[in-house]
């Protein structure tokens, strides 16, 4: 376990004490040590199957995958997913997983170090509880999206509904089109990134991470703030965009940066008349 | 939960019994208890259709008298129907308790309707040119089965399947509502409605009935109330959604229109898709898949929206 005392208090929080596994690669400085894990199964990638999900129920799609895992294949193709519920969740090992049509809801949720691409629509609460790996959407999301993700990259290519990135704990959530409103709500780590434009909210109780859009924002939530974009954000945001091929039309340089005003954190502390403030 | 779905073939008309029917058993788990359609199909000018029932599901296993109860409360519809100068022109028995008349009447409807609902434990479901409304315990499958639904030729037609939560598992309390007397509106809705005690009081103070305890009524007595004032189906909606307070996602439908609303939270699913020809609204997109087996792009209507397209 990588020492991450000194972590927390460097961003400001007072009592978390951050534990499990996956912690230990929450804060790391290298992005690649984002995607994946050094204890991931022994698979190959380049021993490649297909599943025609067509007839069957999500339990027995996620035990197939499950079985082709044990069995050594590294790269699966899901064919005919039918927007059915539930389907490539619980995977935490490394995986090079495809599904060739839409998904409904709770999507490849409580994943661990895939990397996943849907190639049609999601439904809600794709990817929730993510710790580690790549989830990429190439067309549209449904609402709390990524919610409460803790690591890696959760890619929506096209518009998302509300709530994304909801109680988001780590990680990068993406966002090509626009998002709906209350997205960030609750947000403790981590990065959003939103291309489009951002609905009603954005950033709603937040107390930390950070939000950047490249479109309009209606308005910001309860202690969601401004914050200065440095050159940091901008060669950072160059990067992780250009990973998944994805650009902003006015650039990168022109993007809001949206971060916590903290006074949330105080609350309980503060004056009724400073209460009202931040309310 | 529930589940709510609608579809509209804009150039043509189509199996909207059967198509339907596919959506709502495809959400079954998100409601098992109620199965309800709203189907629409061609309109008459000159005669309306009746959906009416005459007990529920549940009462005709309770002893034997109910049975010869049914029967003088139906031959009570027709001779009240006959002295109202209704003329009717087709009577069907289409389960021991529930009915469809094809009339032509040319008096005042709600003068009618309410007659009609004097008589004890009749409730009219529908009235319309083209609205249909059949509602009915169990799932879709077995209600579309019960009531010949499945090659229903129409245009448009919203659905519902209902998970019991605030109000009895019976055809009561099932949706599509009826805006009672208005012709041909319809509305099916999942969330919770926080102010519907105090607007239901308005409403029934502006001379409205309640059939049920339900909160989704609301929105369909809400729906023909703002109709009947002037608004058209969209305004209406819109100030549906700055009056009606909670978390809700409904969809409505008129004779020729259909239209979908969020509320400002978006607490409550929709995905939607549009194509030239067709549109198809569900709480999941595995009910439009059921319809649809092919990839198609559908997306989620965002907070506040309100949609209505036309047949």
């Amino acid at each position: 376990m990588a020492k991450i005392d000194s972590r927390p208090s460097e961003m400001g929080m007072r009592t978390e004490q951050l534990t499990g596994r996956t912690q230990e690669v929450f804060f790391s400085v290298e992005e690649s040590a984002n995607l994946t894990y050094p204890w991931a199964s022994d698979v190959d990638f380049e021993k490649h199957t297909k599943i025609d999900a067509q007839d069957g129920s999500a339990s027995e799609i996620n035990q197939r995958i499950r079985t082709l895992m044990e069995e050594g294949y590294g790269s699966i193709s899901i064919l005919n997913p039918g927007a059915k519920h539930s389907l490539g969740v619980g995977i935490l090992s490394r995986l090079s997983l495809r599904f060739e049509g839409s998904l409904g809801y709770f999507g490849c949720g409580l994943l661990d170090g895939p990397n996943v691409v849907v190639t049609g629509r999601v439904g809600w609460s794709c990817a929730e509880n993510m710790m580690a790996g790549t989830v990429v959407i190439e067309k549209n999301a449904g609402s709390t999206f990524g919610a409460a993700i803790r690591g890696g990259d959760l890619v929506c290519r096209g518009d998302v509904g509300s709530r994304t990135g909801i109680n988001q704990k780590g990680g990068t959530i993406i966002v090509g089109g626009r998002t709906g409103a209350f997205s960030g709500f609750m947000m403790q780590r981590g990065r959003m990134v939103i291309l489009g434009d951002a609905g009603k909210n954005l950033g709603d109780s937040m107390y930390d991470g950070t939000i950047y859009v490249g479109g309009k924002i209606a308005d910001l939530g309860v202690d969601a703030v401004e914050g200065d974009l440095t050159e940091f954000d901008c060669e950072w945001l160059k990067r992780k965009l250009n990973l998944y091929g994805m650009e902003v039309s006015n650039g990168v340089e022109n993007m809001t940066k949206i971060v916590s005003g903290k006074q949330l954190w105080n609350y309980d502390n503060l004056e009724p008349s400073e209460k009202k403030l931040v309310l | 939960m529930c589940g709510i779905a609608g579809l509209i073939h804009r150039e043509k008309s189509s199996d909207v019994g059967g198509e339907l029917t596919s959506m709502l058993q495809a959400l079954k788990h998100r409601g098992p208890d109620s199965t309800g359609f709203a189907l629409y199909g061609k309109p008459s000018n000159s005669e309306c259709v009746m959906r009416f029932k005459l007990a529920e599901q549940e009462d005709l296993k309770k002893g034997f008298q109910i049975h010869d109860d049914v029967k003088e409360r139906q031959a009570e519809v027709d001779r009240r129907m006959e002295e109202m100068g209704v003329r009717l022109t087709k009577k069907e028995v289409v389960t021991e308790y529930a009915c469809r008349y094809r009339f032509t009447f040319d008096g005042e409807m709600k003068r009618l309707a309410d007659y009609l609902e004097d008589v004890e434990d009749v409730e009219i479901l529908s009235i319309g040119h083209g609205l249909e409304l059949i509602k009915d315990l169990g799932d879709a499958n077995t209600v579309s089965a019960q009531y010949d639904l499945s090659g229903f030729e129409g245009t448009h037609a919203i659905g519902h399947t209902r998970m019991a939560t605030e109000s009895d598992v019976d055809i009561r309390s099932a949706h599509p509502y009826w805006a009672y007397p208005f012709n041909d509106i319809s509305v099916v809705h999942n969330g919770q409605l926080t102010n519907y005690w105090s607007f239901r009081r308005e409403m029934e103070r502006r001379g409205h009935r309640f059939v049920s305890n339900c909160d989704s009524e609301l929105i369909a007595v809400y729906i023909a109330d703002r109709i009947d004032q002037g608004d058209d189906l969209e305004a209406a909606m819109e100030r549906s959604i700055e009056e009606l307070d909670g978390v809700f996602t409904y969809v409505v439908a008129t004779e020729d229109k259909l239209g979908m609303a969020k509320d400002v939270m978006a607490a409550k699913p929709m995905v939607l898709y549009e194509s030239d020809e067709f549109v198809a609204l569900a709480s999941e997109e595995v009910a439009i898949r059921s319809i649809f087996p092919h990839e198609i792009d559908t997306y989620d209507p965002y907070e506040g929206e309100v949609r209505v397209w036309q047949r």
